[in-house]
């Protein structure tokens, strides 16, 4: 059983959908008790990033979340600026983020020749870099709107690149926990077949 | 290394429970349901969906968030929303139904301080903003809103006002040219792409693959289409249609 993080934030409703069209049980984690029977977690987010760790902080899920994927070592996965918390701070904001993965989240602009019109909106082809986690084919594309981008301390920590030349991380993963910049839960056949994998991955505990 | 191409977006009109196509922001005809429209658009994997509620602004009854829940439930592909938003807990009910984004119009004009507001909470990616163009005699041009109140003369002047206020996104759409399949205003298409710097849709008039390629050429990060999506033939037969990657595979 999937437990979708529903701290007030994003879509967690699309997320639950593209689960039910892919028979992969889930529910909405509103409360400490909906953890219960839950074996891994995806927390969404999309907004500015200092509202939406606000809100995750004031929605009293963060201590049992921690507990269960820092602690437990469940499998998390990150989506959109659900990803982007998980590094140590953001550029956009000065709330902390989770620390969970190193890293920080910067401005685009920083990377992508002058001319790219920001945010950035579409679909990008990815390539894999940590072999043998997600397998991505050579037409795997997700959908992609974001101004920041999660800059990883660790090279080791990128999973997914985009194709595009200079583009930023599409993925990272650290242990049991992933991140996506893309929405899967937007990026149809491709986006399924990542949240298939997602509910029967097993990482290294 | 390879790079997907410019997104190519069904722009879908509904009119309370009617999904309908206009030409020339008037005559709406009707198309047919919206949700099942949505899901044949779905199965087609198109990069994108525009949904515009007509009568939303006009009536001032603003968003139909059953209607909008149930065309999210079908769309795993990205969601943008337009029609009478008017307030931050409207913005947060329509993205926690599945859409990304939110397009802002009559509002950007009567209450420019929230289009701010709610791009701080939400982030500039979230809101896009539209501009309604239609050209008058002599090469005058004015600018229209849902509402079909004048809105002062300049879309270029218009565009860097959204921009400025916290828009990630434009929806440049060309009164003259919807529903009529002439192709694109790509003289409108280049003045305003070329004013901002935020990605521009350009939408009103497309009816071949190579429309959209010449909106593409023209500046615009993305192209929509309406009629072009739902006639088949002079006699405008409804169809929903989508070309396929390989057709597509042109616009680079």
């Amino acid at each position: 059983m999937i437990g979708i993080v529903d701290y007030g934030c994003g879509n967690p409703g699309s997320v639950l959908s593209m689960l039910r069209r892919i028979q992969v049980p889930a529910r909405r984690v509103r409360s400490e008790e909906d953890f219960e029977g839950c074996d891994r977690f995806v927390l969404p987010g999309v907004g500015a990033f200092d509202d939406v760790v606000t809100r995750f902080r004031a929605s009293g899920l963060e201590g049992k979340l921690e507990q269960r994927v820092r602690d437990q070592r469940a499998p998390l996965l990150g989506i959109c600026v659900g990803m982007q918390m998980l590094a140590d701070a953001s550029e956009e904001g000065v709330e902390p983020g989770f620390g969970w993965v190193p890293g920080r989240v910067r401005h685009l602009s920083h990377i992508v020749p002058e001319a790219t019109r920001l945010p950035v909106m579409g679909w990008q082809y990815v390539e894999e870099r940590s072999h043998g986690i997600f397998p991505a084919d050579e037409d795997t594309r997700f959908y992609f709107v974001h101004s920041y981008y999660f800059e990883v301390e660790r090279e080791a920590d990128l999973m997914l690149v985009a194709s595009t030349p200079g583009y930023p991380p599409a993925a990272v993963r650290r242990g049991n926990i992933i991140g996506t910049q893309f929405h899967p839960e937007k990026s149809h056949r491709f986006g399924m077949a990542l949240l298939s994998w997602f509910s029967q991955w097993e990482p290294d505990r | 290394m390879k790079t997907f191409r410019k997104r190519v977006i069904p722009t879908l009109l509904v009119d309370g429970r009617r999904l309908v196509k206009t030409q020339r922001f008037s005559d709406p005809t009707y198309i047919g349901d919206p949700v099942n429209t949505v899901r044949i658009f779905n199965e087609k994997q198109v990069d994108e969906l525009v949904v515009l509620d007509i009568g939303a602004s006009k009536g001032r009854r603003g968003p139909q968030l059953d209607l909008l829940a149930e065309m999210a439930e079908e769309a795993f592909m990205p969601l943008a929303y337009g029609g009478g938003v008017r307030s931050v807990s409207e913005v947060r009910n329509i993205l926690s139904l599945g859409f990304e984004k939110v397009i802002l119009n009559s509002v950007t004009h009567s209450d420019p301080s929230f289009v701010t507001e709610a791009s701080r909470i939400f982030g500039r990616s979230t809101l896009v903003g539209s501009i309604d163009v239609r050209r008058k005699s002599l090469g005058r041009q004015e600018l229209v809103s849902a509402a079909t109140t004048r809105r002062g003369s300049d879309p270029v002047a218009e565009a860097r006002r959204l921009e400025n206020l916290g828009v990630g996104e434009i929806l440049l759409q060309s009164v003259d040219r919807d529903g009529t399949l002439t192709g694109f205003d790509l003289e409108l298409i280049r003045r305003v792409t070329g004013a901002v710097k935020i990605p521009v849709v350009a939408a009103g008039g497309a009816a071949t693959i190579t429309d959209l390629v010449s909106g593409v050429a023209a500046g615009a990060s993305a192209v929509a289409a309406g009629a072009m999506f739902v006639f088949r033939g002079p006699h405008r037969a409804v169809l929903i249609s989508y070309p396929t990657d390989d057709d597509l595979a042109v616009l680079g």
